[in-house]
């Protein structure tokens, strides 16, 4: 059976909705892959996040075997890995960049149980403000669940287009931070239409909680990102901002600001 | 809705997977408990077990292996079945369940090939679309298959992504589902995978043991002593275990790929050399580093070249009502070559793991044992990869 709710932290997560509520604006939460292409860009490229506008920053901490993940956060994760990135090596980038902004760990349950039982009060520590688990749904591992749950983190849930509504209302229960819809049927990755069902679900998801709601898994351009702010609290971009880094922090601060712009407009 | 602890063997097994399956696997674990409950369900599949795959498959003796290892020898002929291995009992039993749920999309994935060449035979007997994926360093290794495969309509998709063995193709298999799940059946092809899959894939395959216990019975008038089979995800050794289970006089061995030597980092052999993680939807013994990242595996044999293992075998091991051993490369050609020239068999490389630990051994066994060796598939497949690496008496 699931586990207890989690423990609904006040931390900079939710304080940076809240602001953005005030304004009536809508999040800009922005992926990258943590040490890809290489250390030294990786910081650049958590600085152009920042300055380009993100709300939040999600770091993905590369695993070798990213089921939920598509082509380029599969290579990015690979190549992290290739230069010898770790859960550790993730955290003391953390503490050297320290954004200013709300990050949340991206990754999935193998690195995570490896890292040891202090695994998440080190990722608070080193300034981490949450944490998401791609492989570990709601009502899986109890145990671990509330391990999760019960750590400074806030734990932030996924709901998937394929989730029925009572799922849903217990998923939003056990999670705490904002809500991650996942915009269709598929793994992360570029995408030039968003799911027409996309509307309909976010609002079977609004009637079951009052956790903000962001949108990702296939959100790359300015107009994308537009579209879905207006349905949802916030909305994530992945695999375009890491194709970005790819190329440089140049590319990131462009993208991060045009994404931004549009979602302000 | 199932338990969480209806999903697990002792502490091993779960669903770890992305939210988006979740109600896929609900939904196939309720199709499963009620196709087994329906008794045409059974009835049907026992049918085409027989008139298609060929069951029940013989047990045979071994009387110049036997002579040469100093025990009774029996081999469960899973090399007989229709396409040449123990794979299809289940891939068969799956396009059923499939059929049932109204899907008509197959996805596999293969190592060796025997599994994706099973899930094609019945897609094409059925007339379902099938998509195998394979890694692109197997479809070299296991080229026969691949050809196979096409001759009977299945589109094999080339994995390039990590070790390009069967771990990637799996990973990749599984994303295909996340992506088409409304319309589309995963046929997984071992005892692996999030639940209900293990128990159902065990459940299937275990017409093995259920036959050879009541053959033994007839032949040897006798239970084996020792049940041996080799494991990759380990799906012939559960489908032969498991009528054995509750007799505890029987030992149950399991057999892994030593690869290089267990102590050269090359090698497949989870349960011994593992530490438990997870991967591919369930908690199981995994290779992996201090990180958590997954240590590529190897071994001669692609059916065997995958660093987890089903979770019931992690369950069998931690509570030490099976044996988990294990048998180099080397071992396993000879063992290939040894069953070829006394008992005119020649069985697939992961097969000849089983039989070469027997042989391995012989110390061990006294004059009054019986061993009964799940030969699990036939070896032409891998004849063109040990001649070309030399391997093969000229
Ligand atoms: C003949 C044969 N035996 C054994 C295996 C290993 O799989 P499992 O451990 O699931 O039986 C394979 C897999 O491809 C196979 O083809």
């Amino acid at each position: 059976m699931a586990s207890p709710p989690a423990t609904t932290s006040s931390n900079s997560i939710t304080r940076r909705f809240d602001a953005l509520k005030k304004e009536s604006r809508r999040a800009l939460v922005c992926y990258v892959t943590a040490g890809h292409p290489d250390v030294g860009r990786s910081l650049e490229t958590l600085r152009a996040l920042e300055d380009g506008g993100a709300d939040i920053i999600e770091l993905g901490v590369p695993f070798s075997d990213p089921i939920a993940d598509g082509p380029v956060i599969q290579a990015s994760s690979q190549q992290a890995l290739e230069k010898g990135m770790t859960y550790d090596g993730v955290l003391a980038l953390l503490e050297r960049a320290k954004p200013r902004v709300p990050v949340v760990l991206f990754s999935y349950l193998n690195p995570i149980l490896a890292a040891g039982p202090d695994a998440l009060t080190r990722a608070a520590d080193a300034g981490a403000s949450g944490i998401l688990v791609t492989d570990i749904p709601v009502g899986a591992d109890p145990a671990r669940e509330e391990w999760l749950g019960a750590s400074p983190l806030a734990f932030i849930r996924l709901v998937a287009p394929t989730t029925p509504g009572a799922r849903m209302a217990e998923i939003a229960r056990h999670g705490s931070g904002f809500v991650y819809l996942i915009s269709r049927l598929g793994v992360t990755g570029v995408q030039q239409t968003t799911a027409a069902s996309l509307p309909e679900t976010i609002q079977r998801l609004r009637s079951t909680t009052t956790l903000p709601i962001c949108v990702g898994f296939g959100i790359s351009t300015p107009e994308q990102a537009r579209s879905v702010g207006k349905l949802a609290d916030g909305v994530v971009v992945g695999s375009a901002l890491v194709s970005a880094a790819e190329h440089g922090p140049e590319d990131v601060l462009k993208l991060t600001r045009s994404l931004r712009e549009a979602l302000d407009d | 809705m199932a338990t969480e602890t209806h999903h697990r063997f002792g502490a091993f097994g779960g669903q770890y997977v992305p939210e988006t399956l979740i109600p896929a696997l609900d939904e196939l674990d309720a199709a499963f408990a009620q196709a087994i409950r329906d008794p045409e369900f059974q009835r049907e599949l026992d049918r085409l077990l027989k008139e298609y795959v060929g069951r029940p498959s013989p047990l045979s003796t071994a009387p110049r292996l036997s002579q040469a290892v100093g025990c009774d020898v029996y081999l469960k002929r899973e090399d007989l079945n229709h396409t040449g291995a123990h794979k299809i009992n289940s891939a068969l039993a799956q396009a059923l369940l499939a059929q049932r749920m109204g899907k008509r999309r197959i996805i596999a994935e293969t190592g060796a090939g025997q599994h994706g060449v099973a899930t094609a035979t019945v897609c094409a007997r059925f007339g379902l679309d099938c998509t195998v994926y394979m890694g692109e360093e197997d479809m070299r290794r296991q080229e026969l298959n691949v050809y196979r495969m096409r001759l009977m309509g299945a589109k094999v998709v080339p994995v390039l992504s990590g070790t390009r063995t069967l771990k990637d193709a799996t990973s990749e298999a599984i994303r295909d589902w996340v992506t088409n799940v409304n319309d589309s059946y995963y046929i997984i092809g071992s005892v692996v995978g999030p639940a209900p899959y293990p128990r159902m894939v065990r459940d299937f395959q275990s017409v093995i043991g259920r036959e050879a216990k009541a053959q033994m019975l007839e032949t040897a008038g006798r239970a084996p002593s020792s049940v041996v089979a080799c494991v990759g995800g380990g799906s012939n050794a559960m489908g032969i275990f498991h009528a054995f289970v509750p007799d505890l006089a029987v030992e149950l061995v399991g057999v892994e790929a030593a690869g290089r030597g267990l102590d050269s980092g090359e090698h497949s052999a989870s349960l011994q050399r593992g530490v438990p993680g997870v991967l591919h939807g369930s908690l199981s013994y995994l290779l992996q580093d201090e990180s958590g990242q997954v240590h590529p595996a190897h071994s001669i044999s692609a059916g065997l070249d995958y660093p987890g293992v089903g979770p019931e075998h992690s369950y069998l091991k931690e509570t030490g009502r099976a044996l988990y051993v294990s048998v180099t490369d080397d071992e396993a050609v000879e063992g290939l070559g040894m069953l070829g020239r006394l008992e005119g068999i020649i069985p697939a490389l992961e097969t000849s793991h089983a039989v070469a630990w027997v042989v391995k051994e012989k110390e061990r066994w006294n004059k009054g044992d019986a061993v009964l060796i799940c030969i699990s598939g036939r070896g032409d497949k891998d004849l063109a990869q040990i001649t070309e690496m030399g391997l093969l008496p000229a």
